[in-house]
């Protein structure tokens, strides 16, 4: 291996491109189609898949304000109604906000950073294909009237048997299985790309503000997510065999599940909003022409918000009997995390101060976040109060404030980015025009959607209520939101169409639309099978903005096997390679089996043992190792004495 | 009208305490010390963040405002920065981030001087009131020094108005929330621990209180009634309820009575001063003295009363409550046994 050194960049002979072209693409065919592996392939997947689930959610809450536009409702029952807005939570949380960010970042990471793949490229498939399954199976058990109607975050006791006979809190509780085993399945694949297999020279100083969010991200994932796995395992057992963990009569606590469950849900909010800063970062200084100000301090900021965002978890349970002192402490946690944030947006601002803009549809999506993401962020600072909280907890207020969070820290961003980076997805824009509708659209209809809810909450409405008396006189206002939420119906309908046209007819984008100057941009869209023809050294944050250096680009990797470069943690120096496994249809089919593992035990504990060996079989035959492969790797293994001879 | 001009108007601001056609449910009319307390930290808090959304706002559309206008693929990036460190950048970025703290510090104050003030409500002479959550009803015991002057009611609270009340909160199946916005914040009502939410209610007045907890099928329909009114009323209501039920006076009432004893409704209900005595279900010695049935949801008048007892579920599907199928003759003395218990 040895690094080039010519001034122009260095092209692979078209031979043995089109072998590397060939080694990296997927299998054709059915079996192919289940088989394959890319990174970009499972995650465009993954992206379209977590998009639907966006849709449905959305669907639900279209009912749900439907219900909720009158007062004395008859659209649906009580029993439908708590199915609808635990199915849109628990949709939006673990089949939407948080996947939707990892899809996204398994397909740019790698090209951010230079590199062929993802880590464990099979693994990143098995992690889609049991979000997929767990997914498929929330919204069967909807269809056949078994929806979870706990609420997405399901407190114990009304979720424990005695209050929730049926199977509808199990069929939650293994949803959550699914998701989080493919959420911390993605993290390791996400933090083991970032950390081992970034181009050479792209040490962590020059690493893009995305894949730093990202990093942080995945580190949360990791820390969180078995909080609220071991909460949903308990709470399974609880159901299924009996145990105790949460029944008061039985010694058990009803705390200790929101303990638990918010340890994860708050950080979670914040695995929600992190990759968004990421977006933001890029698209701002693209449309601005100009680095972000102040690179250090947007990464600690993004460091300092995925630390703090594991202390305030309390803040959900300011209405429990908790010592009040330590509610305190949780209210200044609450109010500090507002710092890193406040830094942030700063940055941001004083970047489009001294920027030159243009004001297309992904900077527009990205402006959004400035009004309604600090209107969010104001309101959350009202609810870390914990006197405060006490009258706008569980309140519409809180529906609000979430919305204007969520929505506008990680909604608006969001489709900035994918009008931001349909180009390199797809190889063509998507419409301007259908485009400025698509915002304008969705950010009149948000306001008039979640705003009046702030009003409600202080006029007394609680949240999760089917229906309300007509003398409260909440009804004009719930009128407005639900006209609200119909507008943002349409404008996700035309962004639809723009995709399905765009994607047809839309103008041909070439490899760098927006004079950008992240790595992916300097590869063909859609990117070739191997993203790299050869591997790229790295000189400066923005390669493509600043003069370019040498050596350019790395020489000597395989074309005929999937051979990747690792460098190390800090520096990206060379470190060595590595043979990343071909396509195969296993991971697939152990998805399969662990599914009906999964499923089988919410209805007997027995599955657990007897579902287990299918799983084991096709994790062996994952693992087994090909002998052609084998054979061409140990040829190239020579006798020392040989080559000397 | 009124609702809708303050949403538009002044929907956010707390304003002191108007008399209102709609039932009282509601954070921005205090009616007690403790949402005053509340209300003085929501005007601060959002005078506070309305000036930092202002500031932010303007200076942001400012910045929109001044940045030149170019095409983005054919403009070359400005890498000056990279160059010449953005000192002056990096300074207001410094004095914002500053000046957010201290605002922090400021709500961080105010929140901490809201909660001792909150903690220090007099209690001398309070009134002791042990709640109980139930899916979908309240359950109400009111303590005295002397527990032979104990009483149980349900779903209507009556207060001194004047008087501190301690509220003690305990649920019997899942999370319930008593929140009484008018009075005071709400408190969470967890089975297996016990809390309390201490209030005093300076107004009379009848206010709305609801359920916050999401617990299960009828969450929406769990609400009840908080009477707040002069010391004198407040005794002469609490000594009424502490007597049995009166004996019936006539011989349709008679005959209510003995259907109540003899059917279903016994064994869930009681009445005290009869064979009824039931515990699954409210308390119905006083019944005819609250102005509600079922936690909040329907008048209390002979017809709802008739409607609630031939079908419940029809009024509120998810109650335990089965329906009762009597002879109109037979309903019609129950209704009338029920409406002689002031």
């Amino acid at each position: 291996m040895s690094m080039a050194k010519s001034p122009a960049p260095p092209r692979l002979a078209p031979r043995d491109a089109a072998q590397l072209h060939q080694t990296w693409s997927d299998p054709p065919g059915i079996i192919g189609w289940f088989s394959a592996i890319n990174h970009k392939t499972i995650s465009l997947r993954f992206m379209v898949t977590t998009f639907v689930f966006f849709v449905l959610g959305g669907l639900l809450a279209l009912a749900i304000r439907v219900q909720l536009a009158q007062p004395d409702g008859k659209t649906v029952g009580p029993d439908m109604y708590n199915q609808l807005f635990t199915m849109h939570g628990s949709t939006m949380m673990f089949l939407f906000a948080v996947p939707v960010m990892q899809a996204v970042a398994t397909y740019l990471v790698p090209l951010m950073i230079g590199s062929r793949s993802v880590a464990f490229p099979r693994m990143n498939a098995f992690a889609y294909w049991i979000f997929t399954l767990g997914g498929i199976m929330l919204f069967v058990a909807f269809l056949v009237g078994a929806g979870p109607d706990a609420g997405w975050f399901a407190y114990v006791p009304l979720s424990l048997l005695q209050f929730s006979p049926g199977k509808r809190v199990d069929i939650w509780a293994q949803m959550i299985t699914f998701t989080e085993m493919a959420g911390l399945m993605e993290a390791i694949v996400l933090i083991t790309t970032i950390l081992k297999m970034r181009a050479p020279g792209m040490t962590l100083n020059r690493m893009p503000l995305f894949v730093w969010t990202i990093l942080a991200t995945s580190f949360m994932v990791l820390f969180s997510m078995p909080a609220v796995m071991l909460a949903s395992t308990a709470l399974i057992t609880d159901r299924l065999v009996n145990t105790q963990f949460y029944n008061p009569l039985k010694g058990g606590d009803a705390l200790l599940w929101q303990h638990l469950f918010w340890f994860f849900g708050h950080p979670e909010v914040y695995m929600i909003f992190i990759p968004p800063l990421g977006f933001i970062s890029t698209i701002v200084a693209t449309f601005s022409r100009r680095p972000v100000v102040g690179y250090p301090a947007m990464v600690l900021a993004v460091i300092a918000t995925a630390f703090l965002a594991f202390g305030l978890w309390v803040h959900h349970m300011f209405a429990t009997n908790l010592p009040e002192l330590g509610k305190t402490f949780f209210t200044a946690a609450s109010l500090m995390i507002a710092i890193p944030t406040a830094i942030q947006i700063f940055c941001w601002i004083a970047t489009l101060w001294t920027g030159r803009l243009d004001l297309r549809t992904p900077l527009l999506f990205v402006l959004a976040f400035f009004v309604i993401l600090v209107i969010g962020g104001l309101t959350g600072l009202m609810l870390a109060s914990v006197s405060l909280d006490t009258q706008l907890h569980d309140s519409f207020f809180v529906v609000a404030h979430l919305h204007y969070v969520l929505m506008g820290g990680a909604v608006f961003p969001l489709f900035g980015a994918f009008y931001y980076w349909f180009p390199k997805f797809t190889g063509r824009m998507l419409g301007e025009t259908l485009g400025k509708w698509n915002f304008w659209l969705f950010f009149i209809g948000f306001n008039l959607t979640f705003f009046p809810m702030h009003v409600l909450g202080l006029q007394g409405m609680p949240r999760r209520v089917y229906t309300y008396p007509r003398e409260m006189e909440w009804g004009s206002l719930n009128m407005v939101a639900t006209i609200g939420a119909f507008m943002m119906a349409v404008s996700v309908l035309l962004f639809i169409v723009n995709v399905v046209r765009s994607r047809r007819r839309g103008a041909v984008a070439g490899n760098d639309p927006w004079g950008a100057g992240t790595l992916e941009w300097s590869v063909a869209s859609p990117p070739p099978p191997a993203n790299f023809e050869l591997v790229p050294v790295v000189h400066a944050r923005d390669p493509l903005w600043e003069a370019p250096k040498l050596p350019s680009h790395v020489t000597g990797l395989a074309n005929d096997y999937r051979e990747i470069l690792v460098t190390s943690v800090a520096d990206a120096e060379l470190d060595h390679r590595l043979w990343l496994p071909a396509s195969s249809i296993w991971p697939f089919l152990t998805a399969l089996a662990t599914t009906v593992l999964f499923i089988g035990s919410v209805f007997t504990p027995w599955a657990v043992v007897w579902a287990a060996v299918p799983v084991a079989i096709g994790a062996t035959f994952w693992f087994w190792p090909k002998k052609d492969i084998v054979e061409q790797r140990t040829g190239s293994e020579r006798n020392p004495l040989e080559v000397e001879s | 009208m009124r609702h809708r001009a303050r949403a538009l108007l002044g929907g956010f601001v707390l304003v002191p305490g108007v008399a209102a056609a709609a039932p009282l449910q509601d954070a921005l009319h205090a009616y007690g010390i403790q949402a005053a307390h509340i209300g003085r930290l929501w005007n601060f808090t959002l005078g506070l963040c309305t000036l930092v959304f202002g500031a932010i706002f303007v200076v942001f559309l400012w910045a929109l405002w001044r940045a030149p206008r170019v095409r983005v693929n054919e403009t070359p990036p400005d890498l000056a920065s990279l160059v010449h460190p953005e000192r002056r950048l990096h300074r207001a970025v410094g004095w914002s981030t500053g000046i957010a703290t201290l605002g922090l510090l400021l709500l961080l104050a105010a929140d901490v001087f809201t909660s001792r003030a909150l903690a220090h409500l007099p209690l001398e002479n309070a009134v002791n009131i042990e709640l109980i959550g139930h899916e979908w009803w309240w359950e109400a015991r009111y303590h005295h020094a002397d527990p032979a002057r104990d009483f149980v009611t349900a779903n209507e609270l009556h207060i001194p108005v004047g008087r501190p009340v301690v509220v003690t909160l305990r649920s019997n199946d899942v999370i319930h929330t008593l929140w009484v916005p008018n009075l005071h914040g709400k408190r969470d009502m967890i089975p297996g621990r016990t809390s309390t939410l201490q209030l005093r209610a300076d107004h009379a007045g009848t206010y709305r209180g609801q359920c916050a907890e999401f617990c299960g099928l009828e969450h929406a329909k769990m609400a009840m009634v908080v009477e707040a009114e002069p010391n004198a009323a407040y005794e002469a209501w609490a000594a009424r309820q502490r007597q049995d039920a009166a004996a019936p006076a006539t011989a349709q009432a008679l005959r209510g009575r003995e259907l109540f004893e003899t059917s279903n409704c016994a064994s869930c209900h009681t009445i005290e001063g009869t064979r009824a005595n039931g515990k699954a279900a409210p308390d119905l010695t006083h019944l005819a003295g609250r102005t509600t049935l079922a936690a909040g949801i329907l008048p209390n008048d002979g017809a709802h009363l008739a409607a609630w007892i031939g079908d419940p579920q029809s009024l509120k599907q998810g109650v335990y409550m089965p329906a009762t199928t009597l002879k109109p003759d037979d309903l019609q003395a129950l209704v009338t046994y029920l409406g002689t218990l002031k």
